[in-house]
This record gives C-alpha cells, sequence and structure tokens, in this order.
C-alpha cells in the first residue's frame, strides 16, 4: 500500500473553479498515465463561503477550496477507485498505479459494466455571477436582517445559517465519454426563537441565483413564525387532518426516491415489490392527481443533467397521476432484465395543485398546520413507514383559522400513505433544508389521517 | 476515579483481541502477518514550517490568536454484496484550515495547497472573513485559559494498521462472512464492507503548541436480509459489529466468518417472530443497543454549544438549558447512576490525545450520583460555566472536545465518548433477564428518531426476545418503544457490574452547518428500565 511519508504535496497550477478546458485537462492527464485496461476519471472542484450566526451573533464564517480528483482503474471485472486532492503530476501518477495496484488486487465484480462511450449530454446553465462573487460581508449583511430584529425586538434569538457555493463536477474515461457541470448555489435558513423558551419558528429559501433568495422575506417569516408559536398547548396525538407546509411535505415525500430502486423490488425487499415476485410498475400507488418527477432543466431545479455513470440525463417520470411507471435501473439491473438503464436522478419534483395555504386552513373545520419535520428515521422499510417530529410552528386549525400554537408530535406514517391522504395541494416551490439535501420542489398539501402518536415537550 | 479509569482502559470488549487474532488468521486461512508495533508519529520540519508561517501571518494581519491544522484524512472501504465485490475505494485529502481571532470574531480559511504563499494568503483571508464579519458580533469571544504543549505526539490504540493489511485479504474475509451467513434458512441478500479512516493530524496555534497525532479507527458493516419464501416480507439483521478507533486486529477479533451464520438465522428467526403486542414492558438493553440510546439522550443534550442555542437552526436545542436552572439540581436518574465524558477510554472512536484547539482533554462526570453535573465544552465556551465551576472550587477550563472533520471544516463542539458507568455489583444481562417478570431484552441498534430537544425518542433494535418470568419465550419483531428523557433514565432500576462493560458507537455522527460528521463511542453494562411504552411497527396501511 501507500507509503504514508507524502505529506507535503506540490502546489497546483489551476485556479479553486476549474473550467471544461481545466477540467478535460487533468482527465487526458491522468488518462495518459494509465496502463490499465480501462480508466474513469472524474474531477470536482469548489469554493464555498458561509457564514452561521446562533445567540443573536455571527458564530463562525469560513472560506473553503478544494479539488478532488479520482480515479477508477479496472482490468475486466477487477476495479478500485483511488481519490486524491493534490493535481500535481506526481501525486496523479502515484494515484493512477495505486488504483491499478488495488485494482489488480481486487477479486471479480461479476456486475461490473464496461465504461460508457460518448453521450449526448446537453448543458444546464446553473451558473449565476451574483452568486460566483458573493463574499463574507454580503453574507454578514444578510445575517443582519434577521440580527438587527432579533436584538432590538430583546424577547427573540436568532440562529442561522447562509452558504454560497460555486462548483464543477466533470468526468471521462478511455472510451471517450467526457461531461462536464457548473453550477452555483445559495441557500438561507434561519430558526428564531423567543427568549422564554416557548417559541420557535423556521423558515429558508435555496436558489442557485443568490438574487433569487428573499432574504428579508425568509428573516420576518422565521420571525413571525416564532411569535405565533408561543405557549404551545397539548392537544390528544391521533389521526388528524394535516396541512404539510412545502418543506414538511419534502422531508417525508423525498424518501420515496431512496426505495424507488427496480433491484431491490425485483429481489422482494422493498415496498414496490410484488407479492408473489416482480414489481409493482404500471400499479396505482397513490392518488391521480400526483405525479413524481426528475427533471434537471426544470428552471426551479438547475441540476446536473447526467448521473455518475456519467449517463444523461431528461425529464423522467417516475409515477403519473397516480400510477407507478419507473423505477431506477442500474446500467447492470437493466441489461439483466432487458430494459434501458434509467441514470440516477439528481432532482425530485413532486406535481401540485392551484390551492393557496390559506385556502386550505380556511376548508378546514379542525386539523393541524405543520412548519417542517425532523429527525426521520426508517421503522419499516416494506412500507416506507417513518418516524419523525414537527417542530418550529405547530398549529391547530378550528373552524378555517389558526386557533393556537400546539405542542410538537411524534408521527409514525408512510408518504406512500400519505399521498393516498391528499384532499388539497398547492403550487410546488424549491426547499432549502431537506434532511437529504439535493434539488427538491414540491407543493404544500393537505392530507386526511396523517398519524401523530406522541407529543413532544420539544420547543 | 483512578479505579473507574483504570478500569475503562481495559474494556472487556477489546481485552484479548490482539492475543486471540493469530489464531483467527489460522482458523480462516489468513497467512500470518508480520508488523511492527507503530511508534508515536513525528512531525516533518516542512509541516512544522508551514504551520509557523501560517500562525506568523495571521498575527500580522492582526489576529490576537489563531489555529492552524494541517491534515491528512485517508479512508479506505471495501464493500460487498453476497459473493460480490461492489466497491473498492481509498481517499487522501491533504490540507491546512487556519482559524483566526480577530476582535473576538472568528474567520476561517482553508487550502489544498501547501506552499508558503498559499498557506500565508489562507491565513490573510481568515483575518479577512473575521473583519468582514465583525459587524455580526454584539459581545467579542473569549478563549478560557488552556496550557500549551509543544511538540508532543500521539497515536490511537491500533496494532495493525489497516493499510498495510492487502485488499484482497480484507475481500477475503468479508465473502468469508457473506457465504457463512448466506447459509441460514431464507436468507437471500447479503451486505458487508470494511471501512477504515487513517487521520494524520498536525496542529499549532500562537500560544505555542505543536502537536501531532495519529489516529486509525474501523469498522465492518453488515446487513443480512432474509426473505419469507411468498415474499411477503423480509426482515434485517443488521449493525452486527461495532466501530472502534482501532486497526485491523479489531477487525479480526470480531470474527465475522465465525458469526455469521448465527446472525443470518436471526434475520430468518424475524419472519416467523410474534408481533409484539402494544403495551408496557420492563425492558433489559444491551450494551450493543444502550448506547444509541445514550448517545441521543446524554450524549446530544449535554452539548453546551446545543443548550446556549448555537445549533438551533439545524441540530437543535436541549432540555438541558439553561444552564443555571439544570447544572446540580436536574435528577437525570438514581443516585447511582454516573455518566462519564472522556476522550481518553483506549479504542474509543473519541479518543485523542489533544483536540482540535490545543487541550488536553481531562474526564469529567456529566451525570453524577444521579444529578446533572457538567456540559462538554472549548475553549469558547468554558467561560460561559465559569460561576458553576468556581460554585465547586474548580478550575475553568475546557473539556477538550473540540474538534472539525477535516482539514476544511471549522473546528466547534463535539462529543466525547459519553459512557454510562457500571454499577458496584456483578451481574450480567442473563442476571438482568433472570430477575425480569414481563419484559423485552433487546440487542443491537435500530431506528432511532428524537426530537430536537432530546425529550422524546423512539428506538427500534434488531433482536427482540420476550421475557416471561425470568426466561427468554420466544423472539419478538416489530418493536419500538417510545420515552421522555427524565423520566426513561429515572425508570433504570438495574445495572450491570464491570464485567458487562462494552463499548458501542457511531462512525457518523453529524452536527453543524455545513454538516460535519463525528465518530463517537458509548460503553455501558446492560441496564433494566421499569414499563415503558412499546409500539408495534409493523402497519400495514
Amino acid at each position: 500500500m501507500r507509503s504514508p511519508k507524502r505529506l507535503i504535496p506540490i502546489a497546483a497550477a489551476e485556479g479553486d473553479i476549474l473550467s471544461q478546458e481545466d477540467s478535460r485537462g487533468i482527465i487526458d492527464r491522468v488518462i495518459k498515465m494509465s496502463t490499465a485496461e480501462a480508466i474513469s476519471v472524474s474531477v470536482t472542484s469548489g469554493v464555498t463561503n458561509n457564514v452561521r450566526f446562533a445567540a443573536n451573533n455571527i458564530s463562525t464564517a469560513g472560506s473553503v477550496a478544494d479539488i478532488n480528483v479520482a480515479v477508477t482503474s479496472s482490468y475486466g471485472p477487477k476495479r478500485a477507485t483511488v481519490v486524491t486532492n493534490n493535481t500535481s503530476d506526481e501525486a496523479l501518477r502515484a494515484t493512477v498505479k495505486q488504483s491499478e495496484a488495488l485494482a489488480k488486487l481486487a477479486p471479480d465484480d461479476p456486475e461490473a459494466m464496461p465504461n460508457l462511450g460518448p453521450q449526448p449530454i446537453k448543458t444546464v446553465n446553473a451558473t449565476f455571477p451574483a452568486t460566483e462573487t458573493l463574499d463574507s460581508s454580503a453574507l454578514a449583511q444578510a445575517a443582519m436582517t434577521a440580527l438587527e430584529p432579533a436584538r432590538k425586538a430583546g424577547d427573540l434569538t436568532a440562529a442561522g445559517y447562509l452558504v454560497v457555493n460555486t462548483g464543477t463536477n466533470a468526468m471521462g474515461n478511455n472510451a471517450k465519454h467526457f461531461a462536464y457541470h457548473k453550477a452555483t448555489n445559495a441557500n438561507y435558513t434561519l430558526t428564531v426563537r423567543t427568549t422564554d423558551g416557548t417559541g420557535s419558528g423556521w423558515a429558508g429559501a435555496e436558489h442557485p441565483d443568490w438574487k433569487q433568495l428573499d432574504i428579508a422575506g425568509v428573516s420576518s417569516r422565521a420571525i413571525d413564525k416564532a411569535r405565533l408559536s408561543r405557549n404551545p398547548v397539548a392537544i390528544e396525538p391521533g389521526r388528524y387532518t394535516v396541512i404539510l407546509e412545502p418543506q414538511a411535505v419534502g422531508d417525508l415525500v423525498q424518501l420515496i426516491g431512496f426505495y424507488a430502486d427496480a433491484r431491490s423490488s425485483d429481489e422482494g425487499r422493498s415496498p414496490f415489490a410484488k407479492q408473489g415476485g416482480g414489481n409493482k410498475i404500471g400499479e396505482k400507488i397513490m392518488d391521480s392527481r400526483i405525479s413524481l418527477i426528475a427533471d434537471p432543466f426544470d428552471p426551479m431545479v438547475l441540476s446536473q443533467p447526467w448521473d455518475g455513470d456519467g449517463l444523461p440525463l431528461g425529464r423522467q417520470v417516475f409515477v403519473d397521476k397516480g400510477v407507478l411507471k419507473e423505477l431506477y435501473y442500474s446500467r447492470f439491473w437493466a441489461k439483466k432484465m432487458n430494459k434501458q438503464p434509467t441514470g440516477a436522478p439528481t432532482s425530485f419534483i413532486m406535481t401540485g395543485g392551484t390551492t393557496s395555504l390559506d385556502d386550505m386552513i380556511k376548508s378546514t373545520p379542525r386539523g393541524v398546520l405543520v412548519t417542517r419535520l425532523w429527525y426521520l428515521r426508517e421503522v419499516d422499510p416494506r412500507t416506507i413507514l417513518y418516524t419523525g417530529l414537527t417542530r418550529d410552528g405547530t398549529f391547530l386549525i378550528e373552524n378555517g383559522k389558526i386557533s393556537k400554537a400546539i405542542k410538537n408530535f411524534r408521527f409514525n406514517d408512510s408518504p406512500l400513505f400519505m399521498l393516498n391522504n391528499v384532499e388539497a395541494m398547492g403550487r410546488p416551490v424549491r426547499l432549502a433544508g431537506t434532511e437529504a439535501g439535493g434539488a427538491v420542489v414540491v407543493p404544500p398539501i393537505k392530507v386526511k389521517d396523517f398519524n401523530f402518536t406522541s407529543l413532544s415537550d420539544a420547543v | 476515579m483512578t479505579n473507574r479509569r483504570d478500569f475503562l482502559k481495559h474494556g472487556t470488549l477489546i481485552a484479548g483481541a490482539i492475543a486471540a487474532e493469530a489464531a483467527l488468521r489460522k482458523a480462516h486461512g489468513l497467512a500470518p502477518l508480520a508488523y511492527d508495533e507503530p511508534a508515536a508519529p513525528v512531525m516533518d520540519a516542512a509541516t512544522r514550517d508551514l504551520m509557523m508561517d501560517a500562525l506568523n501571518a495571521a498575527k500580522m494581519a492582526g489576529a490576537s490568536y489563531a489555529d492552524v491544522r494541517i491534515g491528512r484524512y485517508l479512508q479506505n472501504f471495501v464493500s460487498t454484496r453476497e459473493q460480490q465485490i461492489t466497491n473498492v475505494v481509498d481517499t487522501d485529502s491533504i490540507g491546512a484550515g487556519i482559524r483566526a481571532l480577530v476582535n473576538g470574531t472568528w474567520g476561517f480559511a482553508a487550502t489544498r495547497n501547501m506552499t508558503k504563499d498559499a498557506i500565508t494568503e489562507a491565513a490573510k483571508k481568515a483575518v479577512a472573513v473575521a473583519k468582514a464579519t465583525r459587524i455580526g458580533r454584539a459581545t467579542p469571544i473569549e478563549l478560557a485559559p488552556a496550557p500549551a504543549f509543544k511538540d508532543v505526539s500521539w497515536k490511537s490504540a491500533y496494532t495493525i494498521d489497516p493499510w498495510k493489511i492487502p485488499v484482497e485479504q480484507k475481500a477475503d474475509l468479508l465473502m468469508k462472512a457473506n457465504a457463512a451467513a448466506m447459509k441460514a434458512q431464507n436468507v437471500k441478500f447479503v451486505f458487508s464492507g470494511l471501512f477504515f479512516r487513517k487521520n494524520e493530524r498536525n496542529y499549532a496555534n500562537t500560544d505555542g503548541s505543536v502537536i501531532t497525532q495519529t489516529i486509525i479507527q474501523s469498522w465492518a458493516p453488515m446487513q443480512i436480509t432474509a426473505v419469507a419464501p411468498d415474499a411477503s416480507d423480509f426482515q434485517n439483521r443488521g449493525n452486527v459489529s461495532q466501530p472502534m478507533g482501532r486497526g485491523w486486529e479489531y477487525i479480526l477479533s470480531q470474527d465475522l466468518p465465525g458469526n455469521a451464520l448465527k446472525w443470518g438465522e436471526e434475520a430468518s428467526q424475524k419472519l416467523k417472530a410474534k408481533p409484539v403486542e402494544v403495551g408496557r414492558y420492563d425492558l433489559v438493553l444491551d450494551p450493543a443497543h444502550l448506547w444509541l440510546t445514550i448517545h441521543e439522550s446524554i450524549g446530544h443534550p449535554t452539548e453546551l454549544d446545543r443548550a446556549s442555542g448555537y445549533e438551533a437552526n439545524y441540530a437543535g436545542t436541549s432540555f438541558l438549558a439553561p444552564p443555571e436552572k439544570v447544572l446540580g439540581k436536574l435528577k437525570y436518574g438514581p443516585e447511582w447512576m454516573n455518566v462519564q465524558g472522556d476522550r481518553s477510554q483506549e479504542g474509543g472512536l473519541a479518543t485523542i490525545g489533544y483536540d482540535d484547539e490545543g487541550v488536553k482533554p481531562d474526564d469529567f462526570l456529566i451525570v453524577k450520583n444521579g444529578m446533572f453535573n457538567d456540559y462538554q465544552t472549548t475553549r469558547e465556551q468554558a467561560n460561559w460555566l465559569k460561576w458553576w465551576y468556581d460554585s465547586k472550587g474548580e478550575p475553568t477550563r475546557s473539556h477538550g472536545c473540540s474538534y472539525g472533520d477535516s482539514w476544511s471544516s471549522i473546528q466547534f463542539q463535539r462529543m466525547p465518548n459519553v459512557s454510562l458507568l457500571p454499577g458496584e455489583k456483578e451481574q450480567s444481562f442473563q442476571d438482568l433477564i433472570a430477575a425480569t417478570d414481563r419484559g423485552i431484552a433487546i440487542t443491537g441498534e435500530g431506528s432511532f428518531s428524537i426530537d430536537q430537544q432530546r425529550y422524546n425518542a423512539q428506538f427500534g433494535g434488531q433482536v427482540f426476545h420476550e421475557i416471561k418470568g425470568g426466561k427468554i419465550v420466544g423472539m419478538l419483531k416489530d418493536v419500538a418503544y417510545q420515552i421522555r428523557t427524565p423520566e426513561f433514565w429515572n425508570s433504570m432500576d438495574m445495572i450491570g457490574g464491570r464485567q458487562s462493560y462494552r463499548m458501542g458507537g457511531s462512525f457518523f455522527d453529524g452536527k453543524g452547518q455545513p454538516p460535519q460528521i463525528n465518530a463517537v463511542s458509548h460503553g455501558s453494562p446492560p441496564a433494566r428500565f421499569r414499563n415503558i411504552n412499546v409500539i408495534n411497527t409493523g402497519r400495514k396501511a
């Protein structure tokens, strides 16, 4: 194995953000160094600036740049990957050698697929100068939109996070495949708590373009929610009509994507496995108003239009009007089952309706309004049954109005059950704070019989 | 405290691991291994010079305090399913992170370029970031005093560096384990892997500390799936082996090939197990399960940054707040309950010589004789509790809980090893079961979820056995228990002794924005909890 002596690398020639030409240059250099039967190289670069604040003070701020090169060498069904963040010739040569040595030693992978040839990959323009050029000082100014009113109020404490990132991702191989994607992203999340410890409100926004973030709007929404959520009362756990704001919907519905693998369904260990064998493609699995889609070109998404294998991604419909249309087929499983590989999606979109959140509240005689969910964990993989808690703004609706703040609930429910109980849906929005991350676009929804199983004293 | 500490340094789980190694290697057809006892690391002069350049540049630019970490972070993993290799990956990342305190405000910058120019630029950038964000601080940050440690080094408790073991040997071990698991009835799928981390960490600060340390951590995750013949059900047995701050010798001591059939049979038995009837039960929890409950309901709420609102926007706050209302006042559990925070237990994942701001961690009691006694702290936070330490006549010092998961991550307060100390009476898991009339014995950690103040939690497990009249009468499935933290710990009425103490741990504990990973161990004896609410999770619609 590698000698542990090499601690001081040589300085790299590139800048912090790699252009398409820079990325191709590194990939070509690495491919030339290879003596393996096949080689695949991926190169990422990124710069991140962030500001964190809490207890009404900026707590930390930082600026980080890094580049990583991952080299996968193959000898028939044997392969291994070695990753380095040093782009000097010497280090890259050592990395190639190491991946070749490991690959030769690795046992055969009978499921190994040959490297892809050139693919028809389109470009998504996801780079916005306003995000790319933003510095720590501008982030600090943005933080002041929460810090100033919170300090002035005297009864509020603000904790938030602002982060902007510019990143590139490229891959290429000895079979002439090449793909490159550059993107910016800006994200702001804020939690405002009341100093008496009884109220907490959350809001967030995310978009590749900093200019499209309503910073002041996020700050005022979280502040309003903190005040409104003060002095919550306990109501009995049980089944309720629930209005979930988009963040709460995304927290739960996004999970479906993690189970949408054709292979595990065909193997009988997924919620989409059919009793007696095979999978549930073609069966109705949720309300017929709902479609689940992936689309990197959607203006609210702008995600990478190719997956980790280098397969191009276009618009994919996984659930069409409630019917399961597609599951994820890896290149290996698609070949085995005589299907087309689908590529692994880089976005998640749930279609919605036209009912506003206000109208959902007005039409509810008795129900619960949920801002977001927290600590979601699998309880039963057979049904996507998850547990988790409500957080940062949970309210009782009575006679078409928010009547009071209520204590948080633990739920035990499945997005599959929930999406069969939908009463109304609003317009989809881009989320800022899902536990799993990624480009997620979902609507607010109103559902019946949502299962709250216990109370939590947590604020 | 001496006895306790000596005891913890010789946790029974790992005792004899090295001695067993030769026999295990022989049993599994592995070649005898020649290795040298690894020595403590020595910092090379070039690294030291770069660190001094960074500190000088930060001071020249206006920092009142600065520290620099130059680290090499290596990972190696091999993953398999059934009888094939799915991945072999080796990652290597080197860089420098510089933290500067300017007018009481932190700034941080990180670079992967290890030249004098680049590291000087990064140091200046850290100062510039601090100045640019000064507007957002109403009160300046002050660090608690800490002694400097000049030219010291430390290494973790590994004997065999996993980087010296060829990949085919690692794959062979996993293939043998997978094959053994597949021999169990109805077992159709096995995922297994080996995951290793090696950090070569160099640290210096403007107080004069210069520290070099090497850490190795090892883990063998494995999940076995049994599928009913009519595909109407599937059941998993996972989390079979705990991660540890040790090397290859620890992986061998886990004897995956020798144990996998038993684990496979447990997955298979779960298909036929009786669904649990909801209700209240006495729970007898094995250390391989209880560590996670400790982690979530004692480890996290006693982080001082959480309790002070610093994690409110992500991980959450704590029910143990404000400190003046709970320190020395809140009864966490029975008067014989003691919980220790430390970074000294041999083999612990959070065990370290010096933390990421140069502090030599101490052992401290988080819960003392049942009462909440202390929080986890860094230098920035220790001053917040000066009133409490003064009242006890103790010095105000950091407990050494600063950690950044990479050279490119800003260090902040992370969890040390947090462990429930064993009881006076020497009793085992079996003894606790024998004393229980109607209950459930749980082994292995499963599904877990807890609210953002760490009150309401729900835990599953891996293997559940029904206890009736002091005896195991059969296996149960679809079991989860719901708790409210203070009531749960106060319901504890039996605890195992020293011989029954084991460590479990998390390889991937998340906290912070951007999220950072920490690895942490939790030791405990088995313990019994009275009258706990159990739900059935096997809903169909």
